[in-house]
């Protein structure tokens, strides 16, 4: 059959279950979004600024566990996409990325719209392609898709000269397999490692789970469930690691880290052995390196070999991927009861229960604890929710338990102001039977806000909750714990959002006081399409508790109890 | 090879910007390298890369692994565990005006695995293949004569006897001419 580039794109795409992608057109891709009319089965969803393409395309893989789509034209629209695409890669996300580039005879001429886009990305990329040949096209296309989604998941651009989208061949598409020489996805764990790693499961006094994002990519939840149940071994999770175990499952310590919680990070100082499942130790949840967990032998289990050893030197390091690997850890693991350190931890949870601030709080305004835990309340718990960055995401963090894997999408290690409601959409588009809340700051909204747009042409389902405090509130946190209250350039003027949803056609109400917080949920659910809320809240709250940059995980300042005065 | 210095090769694929996926790789994770050679194999499609790592820099392991990620990457061996020939070239042109220094470079020419490639009046150029220790060494006794330009071509590396480092890998032909099973054409 005799196709163009643009057809052949199509095709391949159609091939790999592609059934929506998020783009924006521009005069190096046009050929693509021409052929796009004869392929009505991918829906295109037009955004309003290419980084809210790769936001969709990132929050629709995390939903969905499919690979996202988007695409963009050569030079301003390539270089939109990548803050979306860095934010993928630290979070190991699977996204293919198309960008049009300057006709092959153009290439290095400074031609208009060109940049070396292959450049720009190759590093936060997982790998990266710049088609030469038309006869590589569909090969490259098939070739990405694989790699994106394979091994440690991650982003991969395409990047395709408007000559070879126009150009035409008779297609015939690569059916055999991709052979990549040097790339091994699939590592097999060694038997003698698993049975070291059992050996010091088994020994443990105080053995911990550390569960991260491995195990939901991996679809291992009901792995680890098992294997902390036979051991009776808590287990704290990573923020990307939420819905890994249900929150209100008895082992469950909640997040570890910065804003962990205080019994988390102590479990950490006080155990004597970790069990590292898909983390990676990253500095915001291990504090000083130097101190961390100083009495506990460690067991890391990831899928990629280059994190073991990387920032916590380990006794017993496995890779392969965690579904695989605790299922052959399982026959060796004895049931265990560890009575001592529970009861440990369970004193450590009642301390943390009198700091509360939901059981202590009695001032003025709404907090935004007190809102999100609502939120938990009135949505059962049972919410698809998508985060922004900052103080909101880590109580986000705290005060919605999830129980399922995948129904808390956030960007953890790129910590992307302006990915939450782009995600948002993303997610519902993957999973439109679930009910979809963003969660964002005023300040992150406002970065990419103008994709309320986007939500309103696509009549796509998603609530938007602003949590509105007036300030960019975790850098005001910063400046009042670290530089002496001096507030500068985070006092934030904003719109008034409910006018601004009107604007664009869309239903908001402004929420001032608890009271209304289960009304609101009910005008969310009342409408079909976007509606944006603005929860106004007490202006200069501080998450709790925190470990300060470089601290010992176990010296965090603590919210005070009833009656004790803050030494900070 | 000293003892704080590893050699590394990599087998790569010949495509254009693998040289720069490992450059970016170093640069992004602040890996220090001593010195990277790249050339051709007995394969048209297969590149080999000898990279030489300070060990109290770097977690030579960490680099390596991080190496085998990129997709380009076929195959990734540490050498200085194993017996191995390692040759490093360099070629220096030292100020030899009078014959003192004339003699004094043939001296260390017929000492070192070292020629004189190139005669002037007023400057010779010696030619040093060798070990990068014994490349060092010819420096240190060519630099009191009078050394104006150097270069070298950093370290390239090859197991000895029957450590044969190879792939049998074969890129797709993606013209699809000649069908030869699933694994799709050989070219
Ligand atoms: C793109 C980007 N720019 C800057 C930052 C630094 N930063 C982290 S949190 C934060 C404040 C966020 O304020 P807001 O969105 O209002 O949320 P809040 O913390 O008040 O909940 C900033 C500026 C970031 N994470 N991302």
């Amino acid at each position: 059959m005799l196709l163009s580039g643009s057809e052949i794109v199509m095709e391949c795409l159609l091939r790999e279950g592609v059934d929506v992608m998020f783009g924006y057109p521009g005069g190096a891709i046009l050929p693509t979004y021409d052929a796009m009319t004869k392929y009505p089965q991918i829906h295109h969803v037009l955004v309003r600024h290419e980084q809210g393409a790769s936001h969709m395309a990132d929050g629709y893989a995390r939903a969905t566990g499919k690979v996202g789509v988007c695409i963009a034209t050569s030079g301003p629209g390539a270089t939109n996409l990548v803050t979306g695409l860095a934010t993928a890669m630290m979070d190991s996300v699977p996204v293919v990325a198309i960008t049009g580039q300057v006709p092959r005879p153009a290439i290095g001429t400074d031609a208009f719209q060109e940049t070396d886009v292959t450049g720009v990305t190759l590093p936060v990329t997982k790998h990266n392609y710049l088609v030469s040949d038309i006869h590589e096209l569909a090969y490259t296309i098939k070739e990405a898709f694989h790699v994106a989604r394979s091994g440690r998941q991650g982003p991969v651009l395409i990047d395709i000269p408007k000559d070879i989208q126009n150009e035409k061949i008779d297609f015939v598409y690569p059916e055999y397999d991709v052979v990549l020489p040097g790339y091994q996805p699939n590592l097999v764990a060694d038997a003698e490692d698993v049975a070291a790693a059992c050996r010091l499961i088994n020994e443990a006094e105080r053995p911990l789970i550390l569960a991260g994002h491995g195990i939901l990519m991996s679809g291992a939840t009901t792995q680890l469930r098992e294997l902390a149940e036979r051991g009776q071994i808590p287990v704290t999770l990573t923020l990307l690691g939420k819905g890994g175990l249900p929150e209100d499952h008895p082992l469950s310590l909640g997040m570890m880290g910065m804003h962990g919680t205080a019994t988390s990070n102590n479990a950490i100082q006080n155990a004597d052995l970790l069990i590292a499942l898909g983390m990676r130790f990253d500095d915001r949840v291990t504090g000083n390196l130097k101190t961390y967990a100083p009495n506990a032998k460690k067991i890391h289990v990831d899928i990629d070999p280059s994190e073991l050893n990387k920032n916590v030197k380990v006794d017993v390091g496995i890779a392969g991927d965690l579904r695989t690997v605790i299922d052959q850890l399982l026959p060796g693991v004895e049931a265990g009861a560890h009575q001592a350190w529970m009861g440990q931890i369970r004193e450590w949870q009642e301390d943390c229960d009198e700091r509360d601030i939901l059981k202590t709080y009695n001032g003025e305004g709404m907090l935004a604890a007190q809102v999100i835990n609502d939120l938990w309340h009135h949505t059962g718990g049972e919410a698809l929710t998508v985060t922004d960055v900052g103080q909101h995401q880590m109580i986000e963090a705290q005060y919605y338990p999830h129980r399922r894997p995948s129904t808390m999408l956030t960007s953890g290690g790129l910590g992307t102001m302006g990915f939450g409601f782009p995600a948002a959409i993303g997610a519902k588009f993957g999973k439109p039977e679930e009910e979809v809340w963003a969660i964002v700051g005023d300040g992150g909204f406002q970065m990419t806000m103008c994709e309320l747009a986007t939500a309103v042409q696509e009549r796509i389902n998603v609530n938007i909750a602003i949590i509105n405090n007036g300030f960019l509130g975790m850098v005001r946190q910063w400046q009042e714990m670290f530089y002496e209250e001096r507030y500068h350039a985070t006092p934030m003027v904003s719109p008034d959002f409910c006018k601004l949803a009107e604007a664009f056609g869309i239903p908001a109400m402004r929420v001032t006081n608890r009271e209304q917080v289960a009304e609101s949920v009910e005008f969310a659910r009342s409408v079909d399409g976007p509606v944006l809320i603005e929860y106004v809240v007490q202006k200069e709250d501080i998450v709790y508790p925190m470990v300060p940059t470089g601290a010992d995980l176990d010296k965090m300042i603590r919210r005070p109890k009833p009656g004790e005065v803050q030494t900070v | 090879m000293s003892e704080n210095k590893q050699t590394v090769v990599a087998l790569v694929e010949n495509k254009p910007g693998v040289l720069n996926r490992v450059a970016s790789l170093f640069r992004r994770r602040n890996y220090n390298v001593d010195s990277l050679t790249v050339g051709r194999t007995h394969k048209a499609h297969v590149s080999r890369m000898t990279i030489v790592i300070d060990v109290e820099r770097n977690d030579v392991r960490q680099i390596v692994e991080n190496l085998k990620k990129l997709v380009n990457v076929i195959d990734v061996k540490y050498l200085s565990n194993e017996p191995h020939i390692s040759r490093d070239l360099a070629l220096v042109k030292v100020r030899t005006e009078n014959a003192d220094a004339y003699n004094h470079v043939t001296e260390v020419c017929e000492r070192y695995p070292a020629r004189i490639v190139d005669m002037g009046h007023e400057v010779t150029i010696v030619e040093v293949t060798a070990s990068s220790a014994v490349v060092e060494t010819v420096i240190d006794q060519l630099r009191p004569i009078g050394i104006v330009e150097m270069v070298r071509t950093g370290v390239v590396a090859m197991g000895r006897g029957t450590r044969i480092q190879d792939t049998q890998y074969e890129p797709v032909n993606v013209r699809g001419d000649q069908s030869n099973g699933s694994n799709g054409v050989l070219i």
